[in-house]
């Protein structure tokens, strides 16, 4: 039996030998070829270095989220002549990074990018310039006269030494949403000051048990509590570098008054995208600090809360803090690709999308970031008569408090504190207990992509 | 087995051409799928290869992108996490499985069988991602059809079910649920194929069950189960698309980083560091040769019997 084993074995090693050398051959060949087509892998394009590739026209790729669906359908309609290829995916939601995996892998093919693209995250550029995706576009084209009507510093996420690289789509301001009805009902007063806010918070705990004055539970909480509240968890300084303070003094105030609250439960901590809260919690907030997307996503068209409820206040402040700070929770952006062989017709799309008062005045669910169609999108909101308040005001003035010591880096916040700091939660712990591990967190991967960290 | 014996029927067959044609039906099929293991199987790993040992201007790198993976932050954790689970994973799938094809053995004379193997295999006929998708619709108390299970155990929400601690459990339920099934039709095969002249010996003799199955049954079915154990190894060590699906599902609440493929996609498209990525996916291939070496070694799986 050996011997047959053995001869076996000769005949099946010999047969390998063979299909070594074939495979040798092969694999030399291939070797070959990844040398002449591999190559620049990461040497980006740089800000001088755009050079458009040939314009062969053809179809638009477009790219977009499930909620600016309705922007490029739109424009296909006002514009049957264009031949478009509208593809929806999540838009790098929570820090997906969809985008940037498939950029990647289209700049290893060399083919494939899409020409626009709508991203609900606003440090695309991070990453998307050094990967040589993203056109400069203050460099002639789009002329100076139309960037300047973008809100002040909302295409700060987009510039990079001075070139804008991706336009805003909308700003993401965070207010206080408040229900009208129940605050006349219970003769309580709007808070101001994040105390009050607190305060506030407590009384309803005893009075109103189950009643909500927000929620902790998203990835984006940070954006909405921290960022408003000055806690210095995400400074960034430069390109590639970032302070990193996430324990100190207003983090853990903010921080305790999340926990205080959530223990006695007038703050969910459940995602308001949840099946959970739209079941048990939508209809019983009383107020909810968030962006300024919050009153058409979620009021009017997710939790259908009624008509005349729902009314905007600006973010409350640290009681004897003299400058005013918001946060900002997304507010998507537009990027342009550099190697669009069709750059007329995408740049024509870019700007529609972007300005038009067909679409960001008209239909957009949130604040436009281009200030003349943001009045039309404002005076279409109030005439809509949904809101129990004029909330051209608290908006408006919101979008120019966006706090700046709170940064966009190419590391995702949202991801970090959904993985650090919501598990801990689920279990038990407190915020307060967690900020180490958040700062320790933040830190890592800070430093994973590449990034100088302060402590 | 049916078409030799009418071929020995016929009158003068052509010698040659019967010797010939299985080796050409045989030649057919290996090449076929040496075509696809060459370009799915080996051109990948060549490529890996020469990216784990290179630098990203191409430039020969020793071992540096080796260590780089092994310094990050995220290494030693999925590391310990794909280690915990494949414990779960593998003494479940051979505990179970082996136990479960023994019962439905005995069970053979009873109608049940036939319908117990089609169930067990219903899962295993999903593609995989899909069944993930299904698993997490269970897990969310809110929406689970057993959600009054979650409840009894008190999990209220999808957050508490995909606690930390629980991963390694849930990941283990999810991938006995979806690849069992079509290893206890296998090992039901495998015990089909032992002479029932032994069994009935065994029984003359006054062996029992437990007795049979312990001296009987599970040696002659332990190159099955070594093979199993080879292919569930290799599959358990690159974890990926459970965690990764999770991952989304609970806005990366859990399962972001976790297992050692995941580290690896990571690498390669959000650290834009292809090598470092292929470094650990050429780690992968090493461990999964080396578990594979090891058990057919020990259990002499190319012996003939």
């Amino acid at each position: 039996m050996t011997a047959k084993v053995r001869a076996l074995r000769a005949k099946v090693q010999g047969r390998g030998r063979r299909r070594a050398g074939f495979l040798a051959a092969g694999s030399a060949l291939l070797l070959a070829t990844l040398a002449a087509c591999g190559g620049g892998t990461s040497t980006g394009g740089g800000s001088q270095g755009f050079s458009p590739v040939k314009q062969t026209g053809g179809k638009l790729t477009v790219w977009v989220d499930s909620s600016r669906l309705a922007a490029a359908k739109l424009y296909q309609k006002e514009n049957p002549s264009v031949k478009m290829d509208i593809v929806t995916y999540d838009g790098d939601a929570n820090g997906s990074n969809y985008l940037r995996t498939k950029v990647s892998l289209f700049n290893r093919t060399r083919k494939g990018w899409p020409d626009v693209v709508f991203s609900s995250q606003n440090n695309e550029t991070s990453w998307a310039v050094q990967a040589g995706f993203t056109a400069p576009l203050n460099k002639g084209l789009i002329p100076s006269s139309t960037l300047a009507g973008w809100a002040k510093g909302a295409n700060d996420p987009c510039t990079v030494d001075g070139t804008v690289y991706c336009l805003r789509n909308d700003l993401a301001q965070t207010v206080l949403w408040y229900n009208t009805a129940l605050m006349k009902k219970w003769h309580y007063t709007v808070p101001t000051t994040w105390e009050q806010y607190e305060a506030l918070g407590k009384k309803v705990a005893t009075e109103h048990p189950g009643y909500l004055v927000g929620s902790a539970g998203d990835p984006f909480t940070p954006e909405i509590y921290m960022w408003p509240g000055k806690c210095g968890a995400n400074n960034v300084t430069g390109p590639k570098a970032v302070t990193v303070k996430a324990t100190d003094a207003n983090c853990k105030r903010m921080a305790s008054l999340l926990d205080t609250l959530v223990a006695n439960k007038t703050l969910s901590t459940s995602s308001v995208f949840s099946s959970d809260f739209d079941k048990n919690a939508a209809g019983k907030l009383l107020m909810m600090p968030g962006p300024s997307w919050y009153g058409g996503s979620l009021f009017q068209s997710t939790f259908k809360t009624p008509a005349h409820q729902i009314a905007v206040a600006p973010t409350p402040q640290w009681a004897g803090d003299s400058s005013p700070a918001t946060g900002d929770v997304g507010g998507g952006t537009w990027l342009l690709s550099a190697h669009s062989t069709n750059l007329k017709a995408a740049t024509k799309f870019l700007t529609w999308v972007t300005t038009s008062n067909d679409y960001q005045g008209k239909i957009a669910p949130g604040y436009p970031a281009y200030a003349p169609a943001a009045k039309a999108w404002l005076a279409n909101q109030a005439a809509s008569g949904y809101y129990a308040n004029d909330i051209t005001a608290p908006l408006q003035k919101a979008a120019d408090q966006v706090w700046p010591g709170w940064g966009y880096g190419q590391f995702s916040q949202e991801a970090i504190w959904a993985a650090t700091v919501t598990p801990g939660q689920t279990a038990g712990k407190s915020i307060v207990s967690l900020l180490p591990a958040w700062q320790k967190a933040i830190v890592n991967y800070a430093r994973a992509d590449g990034y100088t960290v302060s402590q | 087995m049916s078409a030799s014996s009418t071929r020995t029927g016929r009158a003068r067959p052509p010698i040659a051409r019967k010797a010939w044609r299985p080796v050409r039906a045989g030649h057919g099929f290996v090449a076929a799928y040496c075509v696809l293991l060459v370009a799915f199987g080996v051109v990948p790993t060549v490529y890996a290869l020469k990216f784990a040992f290179t630098d990203a201007g191409a430039h020969f790198a020793g071992l540096s992108n080796f260590t780089s993976a092994a310094d990050d932050f995220r290494f030693t954790p999925a590391l310990e996490h794909v280690g915990l689970y494949l414990v779960f994973w593998l003494i479940s799938l051979v505990v179970l499985v082996v136990g479960l094809s023994l019962l439905l053995h005995r069970m053979a004379a009873q109608g049940v069988s036939k319908a117990l193997r089609f169930l067990y295999y219903i899962p295993g006929a999903l593609a995989g991602a899909a069944s993930v998708m299904v698993w997490l619709f269970l897990l969310d108390p809110t929406v689970s059809p057993v959600g009054f299970l979650l409840r009894a155990f008190g999990y209220d929400t999808f957050g508490e079910v995909i606690a930390p601690g629980h991963l390694p459990i849930l990941f283990t339920l999810i991938a006995f649920w979806t690849g069992a099934g079509g290893w206890i039709v296998v090992m039901y095969g495998a015990l089909n194929n032992i002479s029932p002249d032994i069994l009935e010996a065994a029984r003359i003799d006054g062996a029992g069950a437990w007795q049979t199955a312990r001296s009987i049954q599970i040696p002659l079915l332990r190159k099955w189960i070594v093979y199993m154990v080879i292919l569930a190894f290799a599959g358990g060590t690159q974890l990926f698309v459970e965690p990764q699906l999770l991952s989304q599902a609970s806005t990366g609440v859990a399962g972001r980083d976790y297992s050692l493929n995941q580290l690896s996609y990571d690498f390669a498209f959000e650290n834009n560091n292809v090598n470092t990525a292929a470094a650990i996916s050429v780690e992968l291939l090493v461990v999964g040769l080396v578990v594979a070496g090891i058990f057919v070694a020990r259990s002499g799986f190319f012996d003939a019997d």
